[in-house]
């Protein structure tokens, strides 16, 4: 195996979808935010929130445009670099894939044109319609991709076949409703609610501080803390979900997470700092909560919760049942039909654990001749880096708790102090507009760095998943995405930067109109028609 | 779940075989006017105004079209697992390339009138243009290297391999048949993207479009031709040998693949299937005719049935073959052992009876709101135009 190509695939991978999951939340978020404003004009027939709609709108049109541009990528890559992995799971991953295309990017990408164009084509209602649209499309996007990515966390529904040498469904029913990739799913769109929450605040906050756009912005404020705070707790409560669930799907990710080195007797302490060491096997300047991992963890007091330590030694037992399978595989490859019931029998028994032998291809070519010091070496490697896992997660939990303050804050000045935002709240609003993107950057890095040495846990290793590329093919696009990439998000943020700076087209003298009429309608005065019908003229 | 049983082995492969091709070509007939008109942007406007009429003809509906391709990537690593494996590494550089043009595409649409410099908004034009060619070009390009065979091979685990060095990946698909089939490709975008713009615009727009059209029309079809004369005498097809099973599980090398003579025995086999490059043919006569002598609606459909004609008579010259192996013949891909396991492709082919039709549905909706000419006047009036 040459790691040079393993480390350059996973880096690639990292950079692009971690790229392209900056502007995911905020379409994911805005979509929804815009089409509640529209809703409410819709209702209202204000033209107040018609303009914040169209505000929100462009804003959410920059954004999406690279959101498209970047997801590209992503469709294709699987083939590209990882030939492996799309081969050997292919009969289970592509189903998702292919789905999010039938489902959601057709209806997103069908719908969004019209967004734009349709303003003059459509009724309201219409209109209003093809706004809910393209929010649903989006959001079911992320629907079949958490559905993708959670089936590699926790393989459901599928099994391997020696014929084929891949993995091939079972069940699709269990693939789409993993109890994983469920709970990722709500965790993740809670996640873009807030990061657009956060961003419509801060956009906001900062047209208050410089007292532009008042109106606009106090109601956008309003619509983005209570949709931010509902959604900041939703992103909390799944993401314990999300950790219930890796309990038991992902227990090495779980203990990794928490620098749980031994299995504590039940239940749990939680570390709430402190510095694993991963030669010592310890993490040292310990802070413990009592009780607190049993909990999250099991939601039971007596349930053990397995430290890294035991996970290891079973590692290493997997492995050698790995072999046994491996060694059966390779004889019914050589005989197919004619191999004997009881080699068959033996490679059932041992093929839930036929992704820990491959973890040994890295050392030998053939797992069956490994050594003992490279059977310690492939144990070793089960384990992954638990100092970033551990502080990555803790700093994510902690930005995601501020999330619920800040949106707490500012819905009771919203509802309870007649819109009345303090300044020093304001600064920090738009200070902490980055914030949810780290967060969102963070949340991925636990997931999918958690689940190192595997691209499907447990079932086919990292080492394994790529492509047949030389160093040079994989150095040459590195750099183009990276400069590519880079080029289109400075240009993206000026752009949304100065249509910011711009700010909403308001038209004070149509708001000032529908007031008027509004107030004759409530009043009944008929008297107020001819000064309307003046004020027209 | 024994519900999969009701459509046979076989006859899901050969569903999806024909499903693939349908994208492929939903993605030609609409995405392809996209990158025609892509292509065409810097010469059939030639002012400002102008050019936005030719991107406000696409502006909103291209975003809906590109889910052809993105679906289309989607349907094969669904369907075709070993196919999107193999062959989007084995044309490593080559998708590269189409991906970044690809990626300038719904970044030129979005940003290119939000700044007044002309410089700007005419750096985006071209990228609209390589956005356009590039693709097209490149598209064709792999239809001429799968037609010779792709020089990978399959070990014991079906892992691909590639012969050749890195660049000898990119350099060695750019041969001479290749070029051909890729200029085809090209010219036939392209000429499908005049007839749209000949359908969407007026005025001196839709005047240079004809002309354009008229022009790659006939190249395509003198192109056609002589990649047909080409296929007919100079390249060496692939024939399955032995027993063929259809129903056998997916792995290409229980299968015996020698090279054949050519690929055109194909229709000595089923004379039926030259309906394919007659309709390619007629298509694209018709659409230059139609070009000639102005006429609009029909022109853009015929058009359409030249693509049909054409992309279906690559599918069905090759059946059953996907990709052929020029380095190792037993590994080439075909019908009968590259598909996805039985459940699978059942499941998506519900999936895709259920969501296809309500697809086309409100996509002719939007068609129907956006009907009609864009004019300077729209462009110039509008905030929302691009």
């Amino acid at each position: 195996m040459d790691l040079d190509i393993v480390e350059l695939s996973r880096l690639q991978f990292a950079l692009t979808a971690m790229y392209h999951f900056l502007f995911v939340p905020l379409t994911l978020g805005l979509s929804v935010i815009v089409a509640i404003m529209e809703t409410v004009y819709v209702m209202t027939d204000r033209p107040i929130w018609r303009q914040m709609t169209k505000f929100w709108g462009l804003l959410f049109g920059i954004n999406f445009a690279l959101g498209v541009a970047t997801g590209i990528t992503m469709e294709f890559q699987f083939g590209m670099n990882w030939s492996y992995f799309s081969h050997y799971v292919g009969d289970i991953f592509g189903a998702p894939l292919a789905l999010e295309g039938l489902m959601a990017f057709f209806l997103e990408a069908t719908f969004v044109g019209l967004f734009f164009f349709g303003w003059d084509k459509l009724s309201k209602i219409a209109h209003l319609v093809v706004a809910w649209l393209v929010a649903i499309g989006s959001n079911f996007s992320a629907l079949w991709i958490l559905i993708a990515n959670g089936w590699m966390q926790n393989p459901v529904g599928a099994e391997f076949n020696p014929e084929t040498m891949r993995m091939e469904m079972t069940s699709f029913f269990d693939v789409m409703f993993n109890s994983v990739a469920q709970a990722k799913f709500v965790h993740t769109v809670s996640a873009g609610y807030v990061t657009a929450s956060v961003f419509v605040l801060g956009v906001s906050a900062w047209y208050l501080l410089k007292g532009r756009h008042e109106e606009l912005a106090r109601r956008s404020i309003t619509v983005a803390a209570s949709f931010g705070l509902a959604s900041a707790l939703s992103v909390v409560v799944l993401g314990d979900e999300s950790g219930y669930a890796t309990t038991h799907s992902q227990q090495m990710k779980l203990a990794a997470m928490e620098g749980m080195w031994e299995t504590e007797p039940a239940p749990a302490s939680f570390t709430l700092f402190g510095l694993p060491d991963q030669e010592a096997r310890e993490t040292k300047y310990a802070v413990h909560i009592p009780f607190a991992m049993g909990l999250i963890g099991t939601r039971s007091l007596t349930t053990e919760i397995p430290g890294i330590n035991d996970l290891l030694d079973k590692s290493e037992g997997r492995i050698r049942s790995g072999i046994i399978a491996y060694d059966a595989l390779m004889t019914i490859r050589e005989q197919r039909q004619q191999s004997s019931p009881e080699v068959r029998a033996t490679f059932e028994a041992h093929s839930a654990d036929l992704g820990y032998a491959f973890l040994l291809k890295r050392y030998v070519e053939d797992p069956r001749e490994a050594s003992e010091a490279q059977i310690m070496q492939a144990t070793e490697d089960t384990l992954p880096r638990v100092f970033p896992l551990f502080w990555a997660f803790r700093l994510m939990v902690a930005l995601g708790f501020s999330f619920i303050i800040v949106m707490a804050y500012f819905f009771w000045r919203s509802s309870f102090r007649q819109q009345v935002y303090p300044r020093w709240a304001l600064r920090l609003a738009v200070f902490i507009i980055p914030a949810p993107w780290i967060a969102a950057e963070l949340g991925w890095f636990v997931a999918e760095y958690g689940r190192q040495p595997w691209t499907v846990d447990g079932v086919l290793p990292t080492a394994l998943s790529v492509s047949h590329l030389s160093v040079m093919d994989l150095l040459l696009t590195l750099i183009g995405y990276v400069v590519f990439y880079t080029v289109l998000l400075i240009i993206e943020v000026a752009l949304m930067l100065k249509y910011i700076r711009k700010g909403p087209f308001e038209d004070v003298e149509e708001t000032r109109l529908w007031n008027i009429q509004h107030q004759q309608m409530l009043s009944g005065n008929q008297d107020l028609s001819h000064q309307t019908q003046a004020l027209r003229e | 779940m024994i519900l999969h049983e009701l459509i046979s082995y076989d006859v899901l492969r050969v569903i999806w075989w024909a499903l693939l091709g349908l994208l492929l070509i939903g993605f030609a007939m609409t995405d392809g006017f996209d990158m025609g008109v892509g292509a065409l942007l810097p010469f059939v406007g030639k002012t400002d105004v102008e050019r936005r009429v030719v991107i406000n003809t696409v502006g909103p509906v291209w975003e809906g079209n590109q889910v052809w391709f993105i679906l289309g990537g989607g349907a094969i690593f669904a369907a075709w697992p070993p196919l999107y494996a193999v062959s989007f590494s084995g044309f490593y550089l080559a998708m590269f390339t189409v991906l970044a043009a690809l990626i300038l595409r719904p970044v030129a649409f979005k940003y290119r009138s939000k700044r007044e410099d002309p410089r700007w908004r005419s750096s985006w034009d071209w990228c609209l243009f390589i956005g356009g060619a590039v693709p097209a070009l490149i598209f064709g390009v792999a239809v001429g290297n799968v037609l010779q065979g792709v020089p990978f091979e399959l070990t014991a685990d079906l892992f691909s391999r590639y012969e050749g060095a890195f660049y000898a990946k990119f350099a060695g698909l750019l041969n001479p048949f290749a070029l051909l089939t890729g200029l085809v490709s090209l010219a036939m975008l392209v000429t499908h993207g005049a007839a749209w713009l000949s359908f969407k615009a007026e005025g001196v727009v839709a005047e240079r479009s004809r002309r354009f059209g008229t022009v790659s029309g006939l190249l395509m079809i003198a192109g056609y031709v002589l990649a047909g004369i080409w296929l007919a005498t100079g390249i060496e097809g692939y024939a399955l040998v032995g027993e063929v099973v259809a129903n056998g599980p997916s792995n290409p090398l229980y299968s015996e693949v020698v090279r054949s003579d050519s690929w055109l025995s194909t229709y000595s086999e089923r004379p039926w299937a030259a309906v394919a490059p007659l309709l390619g043919l007629l298509g694209m006569t018709m659409t230059v005719l139609g070009l000639r002598a102005g006429r609009e609606g029909s022109t853009l459909l015929w058009s359409k049935l030249g693509i049909l004609g054409t992309i279906s008579s690559v599918g069905l010259t090759m059946f059953p073959f996907l990709l052929p192996s020029s380095l190792d013949p037993r590994s080439s891909l075909t019908v009968w052992d590259s598909s996805s396991s039985h459940q699978t492709l059942f499941v998506m082919l519900v999936s895709t009876a259920i969501f296809m039709p309500i697809i086309l549905a409100y996509t002719a909706w939007v068609y129907r709101v956006l009907w009609g000419k864009v004019t300077e006047a729209d462009v110039t009036d509008s905030h929302s135009a691009y």
